[in-house]
């Protein structure tokens, strides 16, 4: 037996059983070990999720019947916009580069940790006080903001309830976002691995960058925002309310600044994810490498120019809406390149089917209906039918659920086994899976048809002739809530009683799948030296112990031991 | 055991104080010529030259004082896509602004 | 079985250090960012309510008080440039410069806004209810950006406040100052901030 009292090295246990400063549960809600701090992000993001869940379902438990059912009109507005903030800015936003981000990255690039670990933990923590100031609104004062998430002036200056708190939550939020964006675009330009060029970086390193500029530079104008709000509401300082001169329409322009380049920074990494998943299940190289990562960048650019669209009813001048429709067509333009990519790595591929895949590909399909329609609200003239219904509300959950809550769930599936050193049923994954969407498409799809027959949204009443579909779209979300249930269920059941995971169950040809599953607490013995791409599956591109593998350095090659003897 | 200690210090470029004190006298004297014009009401004009002096006094901080000059080209294509990203931003709200 | 493991590593990156601070100052410039777009929106639409109510301004005060930050901003580079030649006490001396510099221009502020609140002028104050949208707004303006910018003038004091600490303990030191100069960007972005307020509010004729 080993002598205790001997210093051992960190890497001979994985980053669960690691026992550095401090023990329990304070060694997890101190670490700044980038694979810990993405679980905490994980946990509370799954409680965040699931109350935002639930309050869906009372949602749709009350637009059973016209009239009330089970709740108070007041209610039902605090409820629609507690569900947004919630579901945006605790679940959405955060949800893939918070936890997957965070846990993958340093080792995509083949680095021991993040940038900045001890800001990695601070905005863990800057997440939590906004979100628990979220849920406290719900009970303080006149009950949480009955706005909308949206938080349109004149209402949210006049409305009794807690508007101050919920936007200041949204504010803290805020502050959380930026600071992994600084951390993630400082860790990929600085700790990237020998070798690794940045067109040798995997697509979900690239999605990851594009995401955190975009957090960087857009999330302080929906800071400013919200701020003045609190301000408006506590001093009258007038910039936004009509009734000391304010303009409300540069309220929304300001708003919509950060919050359409906000569904970009929701989009992105989880496409980055899908640029992982089908390399991997198809058994080949990722079709269009260059194509996919530029065109992240290119949709967090003209991310930035669109948000008008938001905004074509309000008020706002022929000029700058006929500029804003314009400019949204183009960004379906590198959207566009990226599905045509993945069709064409499925393209005579050596396919091997699994639940992220199966998931991946009924994203493709959603979400294409989703962008697809978003062109019906970014075109002028069916906008103006469409806008404010049901068909909006359709159109973002399409996108937004649909699309990054589908490869959210994909994304726990393909990574679990790495980060949990265990293994679920994919039986029960699959039948999880096909329960959410099915009933995802039973929920919302029937909401098109609503929203273009007229039913408005965030209306608490509605016309008899609305109800069938209403009673269908509420029966779709209990299918839908069944799979979830279903998914997370069988994840449980898998860490705690299900069989370890190997190093690569999958076959991936990234980094993470040359480490230990779970990985150890600093990722890498040694800093491995990368020698090619990374959806390269008919030779290794990466040297994982170089120290005894490379012998000779040659000017700008690296050979390894074999090169040289020949 | 890894004790592994990575140090990647940036090559320290020593800016002169004389070089310091020039770029504080130009920044005054355009304090002095901005309040000058603002106080000669030539209209729209004043908020023209204003902004244009502010820009100035802006390249000379940054230039020297926050030492961009002598920095990295990665830190000077972040500082293009910051004022890209900025300047849109008020060109395309004025897009709407400026035709009601 | 109690492991003790050994220290993870320690990573020293001046580069990556720099970019993060210049990040940072870039949410800085969005957010003060969204007001200077808000301030050309109203200006744009209320001229004759801005001409007016800047009338009430004290270009004086806010001359003297853009000359204090320009100073400082001299100081607090020449403080690096000292401390790279070896010269600790000096550039400690000009970061206590910097600091009370700072101190100056929130104390200007002071009585700057005690003046013209005492006569009413601020939000939802007497002075503002004959007063037409224009001014109502250029005073609400005023008061917020002015406001948010002495807000960031009090955190650029307590930063480089830290960082006299860290130079007095060696931690901060002639080879190893990457702090200070981060602390010196701040700086100056708080400055660069008021060189753009300075004539949108006091300069408006």
């Amino acid at each position: 037996m080993a002598n205790e009292s001997l210093a051992v090295s960190p890497n001979d246990v994985n980053f669960f059983q690691y026992r550095g400063k401090h023990r329990g549960l304070l060694g997890w809600i101190l670490s700044t070990d980038h694979k810990r701090i993405g679980l905490l992000y994980l946990s509370a993001i799954m409680v965040f999720f699931l109350a935002a869940m639930m309050l869906g379902v009372l949602m749709r438990l009350e637009m059973l019947t016209p009239g009330e059912t089970i709740m108070k009109p007041q209610t039902y507005n605090s409820l629609f916009t507690l569900h947004g903030v919630i579901m945006i800015f605790l679940f959405i936003i955060p949800g893939v580069p918070a936890v997957f981000g965070n846990f993958i990255l340093p080792i995509h690039i083949g680095a021991k940790d993040v940038a900045f670990p001890r800001l990695n933990l601070f905005s863990w923590y800057l997440y939590m006080t906004g979100g628990i100031l979220a849920i406290v609104s719900l009970f303080v004062g006149g009950g949480a903001a009955d706005t909308g998430w949206t938080f349109y002036v004149p209402y949210s200056i006049r409305s009794a309830q807690n508007v101050s708190m919920t936007t200041l939550a949204a504010f803290v939020l805020g502050f959380s976002t930026i600071v992994t964006g600084i951390n993630f675009i400082v860790t990929i330009h600085r700790m990237r691995a020998p070798g690794m060029t940045w067109f040798r970086m995997p697509l979900f390193v690239w999605a990851l960058y594009a995401t955190s500029w975009i957090q960087v530079l857009a999330t302080p104008v929906i800071g400013i925002t919200l701020a003045l709000i609190i301000l408006e509401r506590a001093l009258g300082i007038g910039v936004f309310d009509p009734a000391l001169g304010g303009d409300p329409i540069l309220y929304q322009h300001m708003f919509w600044i950060y919050s359409h380049p906000a569904v970009y920074i929701m989009i992105l990494p989880a496409m980055g994810v899908v640029s992982e998943i089908l390399p991997t299940f198809c058994r080949k190289d990722i079709f269009g490498y260059k194509q996919i990562a530029i065109s992240s960048l290119a949709i967090a650019i003209i991310g930035y120019l669109v948000w008008g669209h938001h905004m074509f009813v309000s008020g706002m001048s022929d000029t700058g809406r006929v500029v804003f429709s314009l400019l949204t067509f183009l960004v379906a333009i590198p959207t566009g390149v990226k599905v045509f990519n993945w069709v064409a790595t499925l393209y005579k591929a050596s396919i091997k089917f699994s639940a992220p895949l199966y998931s991946v590909l009924a994203f493709i399909f959603i979400f294409s209906i989703g962008g697809l329609t978003g062109l019906v609200l970014g075109t002028l003239a069916t906008d103006i039918h469409v806008t404010d219904t049901y068909f909006v509300v359709a159109h973002f959950h399409y996108v937004m659920f649909g699309g990054m809550g589908t490869i959210f769930f994909a994304t726990l599936h393909y990574w679990f086994p790495k980060i949990f050193g265990k293994m679920y049923s994919e039986k029960v994954a699959i039948i999880g899976t096909t329960f959410f969407l099915i009933g995802f498409n039973v929920l919302y799809f029937p909401m098109f048809i609503m929203g273009y027959m007229g039913m408005p949204r965030r209306y608490y009443d509605y016309l008899p002739q609305f109800q069938g579909w209403q009673i269908l779209s509420t029966v779709g979300s209990w299918i839908l809530v069944s799979g979830i249930l279903i998914i997370l269920g069988n994840m449980l059941y898998a860490l705690l009683k299900g069989p370890k995971a190997a190093m690569n169950p999958w076959g991936g040809t990234t980094l993470e799948w040359r480490v230990p599953s779970p990985p150890p607490v600093e990722n890498f013995d040694e800093i491995p030296v990368v020698t090619g791409g990374p959806y390269v599956h008919d030779r290794p591109t990466y040297i994982m112990n170089p120290s005894k593998e490379l012998i000779h350095h040659d000017g700008d090659g690296l050979k390894t031991t074999e090169e040289v003897r020949h | 055991m890894s004790e592994h200690i990575t140090t990647e210090t940036h090559a320290a470029h020593e800016v002169s104080y004389g070089t310091y004190v020039m770029v504080w006298l130009g920044l005054v004297a355009l304090t002095a010529v901005t309040v000058t014009i603002a106080g000669i009401h030539l209209g729209s004009v004043t908020l023209v030259a204003a902004l244009t002096i502010a820009t100035i006094k802006t390249i000379l901080v940054v230039t020297y004082f926050m030492h961009v000059k002598f920095d990295n080209r990665v830190i000077k294509v972040f500082i293009f896509v910051c004022l890209l990203i900025f300047i849109t931003i008020m060109v395309l709200t004025f897009s709407d602004l400026s035709f009601r | 079985m109690v492991m003790e493991h050994a220290h993870p590593h320690v990573h020293r990156d001046d580069e990556g250090s720099k970019m993060g601070i210049w990040l940072f100052l870039f949410t800085e410039v969005l957010l003060f960012g969204g007001l200077f777009v808000l301030y050309a929106g109203y200006r744009f639409a209320y001229s004759d309510g801005f001409v007016a109510a800047a009338a009430e301004m004290n270009t004086f005060i806010g001359a003297v008080n853009t000359i204090i930050l320009l100073t400082s901003s001299l100081s607090v580079a020449l403080s690096i440039a000292a401390l790279q030649k070896g010269q600790k006490r000096l550039c400690m001396n000009l970061l206590w410069f910097t600091i009370i510099s700072g101190l100056a221009f929130l104390v200007n502020k002071y009585f700057e806004w005690s003046h013209e609140i005492g006569n009413g002028i601020y939000p939802k104050g007497p002075a503002l209810e004959n007063m037409s949208s224009g001014e109502v707004i250029y005073f609400g303006l005023y008061y917020t950006m002015t406001g948010l910018h002495g807000l960031h003038v009090i955190i650029g004091m307590i930063f480089i406040g830290f960082v006299l600490n860290f130079i007095k303990r060696d931690i901060i030191t002639s080879t190893n100052f990457q702090k200070l100069e981060n602390a010196g960007l701040y700086w100056h972005l708080v400055d660069l901030i008021w060189i753009f307020l300075f004539p949108l509010f006091y300069l408006v004729h």
